[in-house]
């Protein structure tokens, strides 16, 4: 992924910032200009909580090229506390470990490395909260 | 608004092409679809022609110039149309309007996609999803299709049996297609011992990397009547757009936009999904054909993955699904499959499907989409011998 891209998502990927609607309430992840539940056009800024839980999930072994390395590896959407939903890799899990409705937090992690440059890439990830 | 009729239809043998290029496919399509009219090319004032990614497949943008340049429509004015895996239906759309508005009386609906040319089709199609936020964390198009799928599983039910039923069927169809891709028949036990994609999809509850090209001619109903052909009507036209990413949306188990196109088409049409005679899925993985039937009407939610292991979905059952062989046997060159299913829709109707022909259709529907369900559209055509 070429830099200027990369740069610009760190505070959602390094920080999980996101933003609330001042109208509904809703938080939005990633930040956007319009809340799809209202309308409006006005927002605070907010951190999302980074517990959750899985609502639907699967287990890649046929991966893109910049994440042949990991392969197989779950991928889950992953609802947080406050509703807010977004996809991610599940972490250190074998593929049965993970159903839906599993309890997961979100880490900080390594996520690919990148193909041509072997630039290596970081954001989150989920993992499953022990019983 | 003028009533639109498609006057003739052409499409390439679906498959791995590796002799023919880009522009050669959507050449064979487009000319063999004037030939069938029996419309010169000078006479067609303009085309859409729908394309994913002619830049990542095969580094060629520009399509608008290159494809009429080399089927001999230049200097007519094109458009190329992107929306994913609905660039063929938004073309149609697209050619459908206009036509409708007045604008032009024949216009060329195309599509076309050469996957097969050494690029990594999985990354290539992986842009059809949120880069930033589905991509980068690894997902693939078969996963977020099997999380689709986990997710329809768990509320309703479905089984891998009921899955691997829609491609059975689907490939058992596509050997009556001399079009289509593959022309074997396969059974379940070949579904579900096949190696795995991304669970709980294998390889053959996935459509396959396909070269190929479609194209119809639209003009007024009126001028289709003076050109002494088989009167098929567009009766209803609908399209609509959703979330780019799977996770946005509330039910992961339903593919929303579908419904929404669905709806709209049937409103124009005036018609219901018990009137439909059969349809043309989009069937990029078998759970998506169990959505969209149920998306569309055809079964109550949840009832879809019954409904295909039960034959009510087979060429002979109650609502024919994918008689064409849908993307899973016929192949799934994603630009072009949009109008590959309503060269199917008119074939049909038409009278002219050879062994896979269902008995006297009147309303046949084309149900085409984007990505993990990000846009759609929806056609019902009617004949009128």
């Amino acid at each position: 992924m070429i830099s200027p891209r990369y740069h610009r998502e760190i505070p959602q990927r390094y920080r999980l910032e996101a933003a609330k609607c001042t109208g509904c309430g809703k938080v939005l992840f990633p930040p956007r200009k319009i809340c799809p539940q209202c309308g409006g056009e006005a927002f605070a800024p907010t951190v999302l909580p980074t517990r959750g839980k899985v609502v639907t999930h699967t287990t890649i072994w046929i991966p893109p090229a910049a994440f042949e390395d990991q392969k197989p590896y779950v991928v889950a959407v992953v609802e947080l506390e406050n509703g807010v939903r977004l996809t991610c890799m599940v972490a250190d899990a074998p593929p049965d470990e993970v159903t839906i409705g599993t309890p997961v937090e979100l880490i900080f992690r390594r996520i690919q490395k990148e193909s041509a440059w072997g630039v290596l890439q970081y954001g989150y990830k989920a993992r499953v909260i022990p019983a | 608004m003028r009533d639109v009729a498609v006057v003739g239809v052409g499409m390439t043998k679906f498959g791995e092409l590796w002799e023919t290029p880009l522009r050669d496919l959507f050449a064979e399509a487009a000319l063999a679809c004037l030939k069938d009219a029996g419309v010169e090319r000078g006479e067609v004032q303009s085309a859409y022609i729908g394309c994913m990614s002619g830049g990542l497949f095969v580094g060629q943008e520009h399509l608008a110039s290159i494809l009429c340049d080399y089927a001999g429509l230049n200097p007519m004015a094109a458009t190329r149309v992107e929306s994913a895996c609905a660039s063929g239906g938004a073309a149609f759309r697209a050619a459908w309007l206009e036509v409708a508005s007045g604008a032009s009386d024949f216009v060329l609906a195309g599509g076309v996609e050469k996957m097969n040319d050494g690029a990594d089709a999985t990354y290539c199609l992986a842009t059809a999803a949120d880069q930033e936020y589905e991509v980068y964390h690894g997902v693939t198009f078969p996963g977020l299709y099997a999380m689709i799928a986990n997710a329809h599983m768990h509320k309703y039910g479905t089984t891998p049996q009921q899955l691997a039923a829609v491609a059975v069927k689907n490939h058992h169809n596509g050997t009556m297609n001399p079009h289509a891709q593959f022309s074997m028949e396969i059974n379940i036990e070949t579904v579900l011992k096949a190696v795995r994609v991304a669970e709980p999809l294998g390889l053959f509850d996935c459509s396959p990397v396909t070269d190929g090209a479609a194209a119809l001619l639209l003009c007024p109903v009126e001028v289709a009547k003076e050109l002494g052909k088989p009167l098929v009507k567009i009766l209803g036209a609908g399209a609509a757009t959703d979330t780019i990413a799977l996770h946005d949306r509330a039910d992961l188990a339903a593919i929303p936009v579908v419904g929404r196109a669905a709806q709209r088409a049937y409103e124009m049409a005036g018609v219901k999904p018990k009137d439909v005679d059969f349809c043309e899925v989009h069937d990029c993985f078998t759970i998506a054909e169990i959505v969209c039937t149920e998306e569309l009407g055809l079964f109550e939610r949840g009832r879809g993955g019954p409904a295909a292991a039960e034959g009510l979905t087979a060429l002979d059952g109650k609502r024919p699904v994918n008689p064409s062989g849908g993307l899973k046997s016929k192949g799934h060159p994603v630009g072009a499959t949009g109008c590959a299913q309503l060269v199917e829709v008119y074939q049909q109707l038409t009278g002219r499907a050879g062994k896979r022909q269902i008995k006297s259709p009147r309303l046949g529907l084309a149900q085409n989409m984007g990505g993990s369900g990000g846009s759609a559209t929806v056609h019902i055509l009617e004949v009128n011998r």
